[in-house]
């Protein structure tokens, strides 16, 4: 959307819309501006793992039992050079962490993806309707949000299991209440501003008095929670992964694989578990530099 | 004010009732109460046993009583591998897990707080700039790696400190804490520092933010204008001013701390009901699982309740509306 | 007899990232022992900062960049913040517009005012105690023993800016800055917390700057007169010359559009126009787009200060005349 936003900038004079001076707002902070970069080229490298791994760690014939924990730099059977070391199974790490990022990726978006439009609907729900929905909706989001996501999460795959729906049943249930939280106290305040009220006296249709005025007024907030819960989201199904309820061994994700290196880090062995952790790191420290940013620039109170 | 207390405390006491009954749906009327609660391997005479003292011969409403009953006499079954009643399991390792997130609650606030006014009184030079960076990357490091990494550098390659497990612990009340044996202490760094760091972000965001605002205020100019010196400007009217609601937060996240003990526990080894739930999850050792949910979710509302107790003591404005309304 | 205060081309600006905002540009005034000096102009016009400058608590990204401020003979300018912390709350006090702010909400009255005795004087707890209740009952606080232990919350508004009077009286400081203290007042209690400030002063000898944009609460107290413009004193003299002759277009607009001197059932008078930016003053006379008298000389430089009869000093090339002031 930036490349668009470049390219005609370059052919047509220069028009101040809003979105280009947020994103000129934005990319003025260099700190913010590279950790989007690094989120863009971490995304396309989960996207494109198969094309850009050296090797697909679960394609059995591919590697070797032999190549086992191998020191970073050392060269395989075949010649080969793990630039990151081997795991206990011979996997080349920087491959196993490019589809461990995969899969953190995946489950993380996916699951905020979902919690986001619920959690909207409900908030919506209970802001335009009112009443006894509205008093139930938030008295289940109060009880919610009072309790840590790790415990509910805990309980959830406790009962129901591992596997990579639970986990993502567990990121989504976790998250709702945050955004129905802020979509419903948005919509309150914008409910009572003149425009909906213009819009109710021309007698528009419900779903488009929502859709078209009120949510669109809601979304600076929802950005920035949504893309601070991407990364608790990311951690959280580590940390999952790594006490053993999150995702399958069989599919691992980073937090998996620290997980694996953590049996040797005693043995001075830290290639295993470090690595994955750097790129876990970088991961949610660049989506919460974003956020951050975000949120300094969509708030008008810290603006003035 | 009692009656503010006495309202806040029938909150609390439906939020238990409300998780209890969650608890108890999910535990007793979804699945087979007798499969989950008894091990595989119960004989036909304990299943019955098991009938009647649960009462799953009775109508439902009369089991969630039973059910109540039997928690607030503190009954809540037999763990299937210790063998021992679930709620003393874990009330036996209650001690060591609230001394850890105790421990890491101060640590968060003697770091957080110094280090959030000190970048909130110079934001615009790179000593404010290079915390709140600092800062950002503490809330993005996740907690197990953090841990593991402190292993691997404090244990492995310094050897300085010990990789995981209490330690020696001195005894008080019959109960036992790293705190009161110097011998215990290089045990309860680690993990105090893995549990805090998250935290001590948390602390530096809300002093900083306090601070920064603080300075603007017309009482801190008047301060100035007094005469008074900067460490007294700082140290008592803006800390003061700052503290409320830190402590309000941290006094909340105590909750929080105790449930991410379970992390932090099961990277050093830290023999906690953290450690103990995850130990039982991998076991389907589920009567400690719904012990260790109760417990926890008592201890949420109690925490909750003392905390907005505390914050009318220490806020004075919160006294007055409340006695007025 | 050297001025308790002698504030002499007086210049505190700015330093923003729009540019150089010049809040005070050039300001001298005196003020004798025991008087009061009305320091009166719309917002942003420069008062506030006058006050604040002489204080010492002008913070980045402003600064004083020139002048010298004397209090009692003694330069101020160029204090170390040490120097200057032996200042303030001794030999000059201030008072806030705002009795809501200036109290901290979460420390007891007592707390404040004893931090303030012992910030300056070398005596025990119980003294200072007792000062600070001496210091209540002088500003006409009832029960002094009670109204220490109690919270700022549990005063009035009127009762908060005595508590703020009685700590700025602690030390009997020479010199009392108060900026706009009775603004946020009931007529009422403006009314008493005016004459109360009025004794103190005559009792002690103290001086004051009383910085407002009230004309009418300043033209009963004030001894001199001082008008502020866009970072400049445009007119400055006796209080009873000016409010009866203006000789600045300005100072004649402001009391032209006083209510009082509007005919019943008319609009009221305004000056047309708003305050200039500070960031991009016009040229000349900063006056001039919204003076009814301006001439082409208006625009090329800002009019020289000149000294007019009875004590007036004045910047303006095309004064009012005599018999115009009122009309």
């Amino acid at each position: 959307m930036t490349d668009a936003a470049l390219t005609s900038a370059a052919v047509a004079p220069p028009v101040e819309t809003p979105f280009r001076r947020f994103a000129s707002d934005f990319f003025a902070n260099k700190v913010a501006a590279v950790a989007l970069v690094i989120i863009v080229i971490l995304a396309l490298l989960a996207i494109f793992a198969p094309w850009v791994t050296p090797q697909n760690p679960y394609d059995l014939t591919q590697i070797s039992i032999f190549d086992n924990m191998l020191k970073p730099g050392a060269k395989s059977m075949e010649g080969k050079t793990f630039w990151l070391g081997t795991d206990e199974q011979g996997r080349d790490m920087f491959s196993a962490m490019i589809y461990g990022l995969r899969m953190s990726l995946f489950v993380s978006a996916v699951a905020t993806s979902i919690a986001v439009l619920v959690g909207v609907s409900l908030g919506v729900t209970a802001a335009y309707f009112g009443g006894r929905v509205d008093s139930i909706i938030m008295r289940i989001v109060d009880l919610q949000l009072s309790f840590p996501a790790i415990l509910i999460a805990l309980i959830l795959l406790a009962a129901l299991g591992k596997g990579v729906d639970k986990v993502i049943l567990a990121l989504m249930l976790v998250q709702w209440a945050y955004y129905a939280r802020t979509v419903r106290g948005n919509a309150l305040v914008e409910r009572r501003r003149e425009y909906i009220e213009a819009a109710q006296c021309l007698a528009l249709p419900r779903y488009r008095i929502i859709f078209r005025h009120l949510l669109p007024n809601c979304l600076p907030p929802l950005i920035v929670i949504a893309t601070v819960q991407v990364a608790h989201a990311i951690s959280l199904e580590a940390t999952l992964s790594f006490l053993g309820v999150g995702v399958p061994i069989t599919e691992p994700s980073l937090g998996l694989l620290i997980s694996n290196g953590y049996k040797y880090i005693l043995s001075g062995k830290y290639w295993v578990s470090v690595f994955p952790g750097l790129m876990l790191l970088l991961t949610i420290l660049s989506i919460n530099l974003v956020g951050d940013h975000l949120r300094d620039l969509l708030n008008p109170r810290l603006k003035a | 004010m009692l009656a503010y207390i006495l309202r806040r405390a029938g909150q609390s006491v439906f939020v238990v009732l409300t998780m209890a009954a969650l608890v108890f749906v999910s535990v007793f009327a979804i699945g087979n109460p007798i499969d989950i609660l008894l091990a595989p391997d119960a004989d036909q005479i304990e299943r019955e046993a098991a009938i009647v003292r649960l009462g799953l011969d009775k109508p439902m409403w009369e089991q969630f009583g039973v059910f109540l009953w039997n928690m607030l006499h503190g009954d809540l079954g037999r763990s299937f591998v210790h063998g021992s009643d679930a709620v003393h399991l874990i009330l036996g390792r209650l001690p060591a897990t609230l001394e850890l997130a105790i421990v890491a609650l101060v640590m968060a606030a003697l770091i957080g707080v110094p280090l959030g006014i000190v970048a909130g009184l110079n934001s615009d030079s790179w000593i404010g700039r290079s915390v709140m960076t600092g800062s950002i990357i503490g809330f993005s490091l996740p907690n197990f790696w953090f841990g593991i990494m402190m292993i691997l550098f404090f244990a492995v390659e310094l050897q300085w400190l010990p990789s995981g497990g209490r330690g020696p612990t001195g005894t008080l009340f019959g109960l036992e804490f790293s705190l009161l044996n110097p011998a215990g202490w290089p045990n309860l760094v680690m993990p105090a520092m893995t549990l805090a760091i998250y935290k001590v972000s948390l602390v530096i965001r809300l002093a900083y933010a306090g601070t920064r605002e603080a300075m603007l205020q017309d009482y801190v100019r008047f301060a100035r204008a007094k005469g008074l010196s900067r460490s007294r400007i700082v140290g008592v009217h803006v800390l003061k001013n700052i503290l409320i609601p830190i402590v309000t937060v941290l006094g909340l996240e105590l909750g929080s701390m105790i449930a991410f003990a379970v992390v932090t526990e099961t990277v050093f080894a830290w023999p906690g009901m953290g450690k103990l739930l995850i130990d039982s999850i991998a076991r389907l050792d589920r009567p400690v699982i719904v012990a260790y949910l109760m417990i926890v979710v008592g201890m949420f509302a109690l925490i909750n309740l003392i905390v907005d107790i505390l914050y009318s003591v220490l806020d004075p404005r919160v006294r007055i509306t409340e006695t007025a309304g | 007899m050297t001025a308790t205060l002698e504030v002499a081309g007086l210049s505190t600006h700015f330093f923003t990232r729009a540019g150089v905002v010049k809040a005070v540009d050039g300001v001298s005034f005196s003020v004798q022992r025991g008087q009061v000096l009305g320091l009166v102009g719309e917002s942003g016009s420069g008062k506030t900062v006058t006050g604040l400058s002489i204080m010492g608590l002008v913070d980045r990204p402003g600064r004083i960049v020139s002048g010298s401020i004397k209090l009692a003979g003694q330069e101020l300018v160029g204090l170390s913040e040490k120097g200057w912390r032996t200042i303030r709350g001794r030999k000059i006090a201030m008072i806030f517009q705002d009795p809501m702010m200036t109290l901290n909400p979460v420390l007891r009255i007592d707390t404040q005012m004893i931090e303030t005795v012992l910030a300056h004087a070398d005596v025990s707890k119980d003294s200072a105690r007792e000062r600070c209740r001496q210091a209540l009952s002088r500003v006409g606080i009832p029960s002094p023993d009670e109204r220490l232990t109690a919270y700022p919350h549990q005063f009035s508004g009127g009762m908060r800016q005595r508590v703020a009077i009685a700590i700025a009286l602690l030390h009997d400081p020479e010199l009392i800055i108060a900026d706009e203290p009775t603004t946020a007042l009931d007529v009422t209690i403006q009314a008493q917390i005016i004459a109360q400030v009025q004794k103190l002063a005559a009792e002690t000898g103290t001086a004051i700057v009383w910085v407002t944009h009230d004309l009418a609460v300043v033209s009963g107290l004030s001894d001199r007169l001082a008008v502020m413009y866009a970072g400049r004193i445009i007119e400055e003299g006796p209080t009873a010359e000016v409010l009866t002759q203006p000789h600045h277009p300005y100072t004649a607009g402001l009391l032209h559009s006083l209510p009082i001197n509007n005919p019943r059932g008319q609009p009221l008078n305004q000056i047309p126009g708003s305050t200039p930016s500070l960031l991009r003053l016009p040229p000349g006379c900063p006056f001039g787009p919204r003076c009814t008298r301006k001439q082409h000389d208006c625009t090329q430089a800002m009019p020289p200060e000149t000294q007019g009869a009875n004590g007036v000093r004045l910047r303006c090339y095309h004064p009012v005349a005599r018999e115009g002031a009122m009309a």
